[in-house]
């Protein structure tokens, strides 16, 4: 399979590639979500515990 | 020397370190195997004698699909064991697992639905697997919805682990219904990629995708609930210092 | 706690809940309201072509059905949280599932069994011929208990919520499906006159799955709500 079959996919490329796409689309979000919460949470956590450590 | 791992393991501490540890290699193991999939299924495998090219779409439909009842089933037993042995990381696991499983579902509807377009000439089709899938689309939601609805994260976890397990037991009999009402409706032309006529070619990266995805989950479900795990133990010394800016 | 205590405990509770539902008893005109009149809302919306309305009847009726027990599921357990009622009898020394059942058998009597006696107008409302009726009050009769039962499960884990109502048809009506299916299909079929024996069996095999389990899981998800 040459690289315009591959990209053509015997005329359903919207299809298929659309298929993949989302699918990818999914795949990173649910990777991309937890980094960006766990780097939230322990700028929360420290910001708390300076906060906290101020106070006498 | 097991029963001590598993001692330490249901420690949050432990899990967390040891969890990390796993990840690149699951994000590895996952990508190398999706890559393999992914090239077997859409350059080497023959295109189908009916469907032509567009029934590659079916690599990352099924294990989605597969992905979607899996995790449900893993989710209802985590919070099963939360719920009677009050194990922490049961509880975790299993919330964890419920926004994954429902973007699998999610990605079984919306492929499916793109799948059917050549295949029946319609977007929806209101055939058995679809349908099935929307109910439990659903059933995912309804989870996600009670947990953020409870403040008590360990109160949801408990009562979560009650609709799951509730809903568990519900999903052979919502399939086997739906399944039977569609053969009702639909007749003959339902084209399914049963078990005994798949090609070998189309076996191999179908299974690739499906060891792909299943690391997947296990990555994905390590590293929210680590997220878990540090929202739980926020007040302990260890996630202070962890958090520490260094 | 002798059986016999128990005995006189559910039958306590079950006079005590009719009672105050009689008390009440615009609350139990409303769905009743609501099944009729969602029912008759589609020949103004579809148009009254009788072998169209004959053909969607049954599936109509069903589903009004349906969303008719929805409504009604969050007087189960409602104004017991409210006054500290659920806290005793969960505190209790006899079994919560058993004044479960109960608590289940009185709403259902209040609420699901009127829908049943309704149901004949509803039929002739859609044109739906006589065989196909009967069989509509008999898939209701077996029906609507279980629409309550598993609507339990649903409010007691939403009670202690404060908007618990609004994801309440989120977690029920996924769970309501089967029954849906294989009710408004054995109208149908008895519609075709053809036997129903297979969609009835199926729909006692969910009765008496709900009875036996559902006051189990509404037990457990009271104690959660309430802890």
């Amino acid at each position: 399979m040459n690289l315009h079959e591959f990209l053509n996919m015997g005329g359903y490329a919207s299809y298929v590639w659309t298929s993949y796409g989302i699918a990818l689309v999914v795949l990173l979000a649910n990777v991309i979500e937890p980094l960006r919460h766990r780097r939230k949470l322990l700028t929360d956590i420290a910001r708390a515990t300076r906060r906290t450590r101020r106070t006498p | 020397m097991f029963n001590n791992f598993f001692h330490k393991l249901a420690s949050p501490k432990y899990f967390y370190h040891i969890a990390g540890r796993l990840l690149p290699w699951l994000a590895a193991g996952c990508a190398v195997l999706m890559l393999a999939g992914l090239y077997y299924g859409l350059i080497v495998a023959p295109p189908d004698y009916q469907q032509g090219d567009s029934y590659r779409i079916m690599f990352v439909h099924v294990p989605a699909a597969w992905m979607s009842l899996f995790i449900y089933v893993v989710m209802a037993g985590a919070g099963a064991i939360g719920l009677v042995w009050r194990i922490k990381l049961a509880e975790v696991i299993a919330i964890s697992s419920a926004t994954v499983g429902a973007s699998f579902t999610f990605l079984a509807l919306v492929t499916g639905s793109i799948w059917g377009k050549p295949m029946w000439g319609t977007w929806w089709v209101w055939d058995a697997r679809l349908t099935s899938e929307l109910v439990l689309l659903f059933l995912y939601l309804g989870i996600i919805a009670l947990y953020s609805a409870i403040d008590d994260k360990r109160t949801a976890a408990r009562a979560t682990a009650i609709l799951a397990i509730v809903g568990v037991v519900n999903i052979p009999i919502i399939h086997f219904s739906v399944e039977w009402w569609n053969t009702l409706h639909q007749g003959p032309t339902v084209a399914k990629f049963g078990a005994p006529s798949i090609d070998i070619s189309m076996l191999i990266p179908l299974l690739l995708m499906a060891v792909a995805f299943k690391l997947y989950y296990v990555l994905v479900v390590l590293m929210r609930a680590r997220c878990e795990v540090l929202d739980r133990e926020r007040h302990t010394g260890w996630v202070k210092q962890l958090a520490e800016p260094q | 706690m002798t059986s016999d205590s128990l005995t006189r405990a559910f039958a306590l509770l079950l006079k005590r809940d009719l009672l105050l539902a009689m008390r009440h008893r615009a609350e139990m005109i409303n769905p009743l309201l609501f099944f009729v009149l969602v029912t008759s809302l589609f020949p103004l919306g579809i148009g009254a072509y009788p072998e169209l309305l004959r053909a969607v009847g049954p599936g109509v009726i069903w589903v009004a059905a349906l969303l008719a027990a929805l409504l009604s599921l969050d007087g189960i357990f409602r104004s017991d949280f409210e006054d500290g009622t659920l806290e005793q009898l969960l505190l209790s020394s006899h079994p919560v599932s058993v004044l479960v059942l109960a608590k289940v058998l009185a709403h259902w009597l209040v609420t699901g069994l009127p829908l049943l006696l309704v149901a004949p107008l509803l039929g002739i409302l859609l044109d739906l011929p006589v065989d196909a009726i009967r069989i509509l009050m008999l898939t209701l009769l077996l029906g609507t208990p279980v629409l309550s039962l598993l609507g339990a499960v649903g409010v007691a884990l939403t009670v202690g919520l404060r908007k618990g109502g609004k994801i309440l048809s989120l977690l029920v009506l996924p769970l309501y499906v089967p029954l849906l299916i294989f009710a408004a299909n054995a109208v149908d079929t008895a519609a075709a006159g053809l036997p129903v024996s297979a969609h009835l069996l199926f729909i006692s095999a969910l009765l008496v799955l709900a009875l036996s389990l559902s006051p189990l899981a509404t037990a457990a998800a009271l104690r959660i709500s309430l802890s």
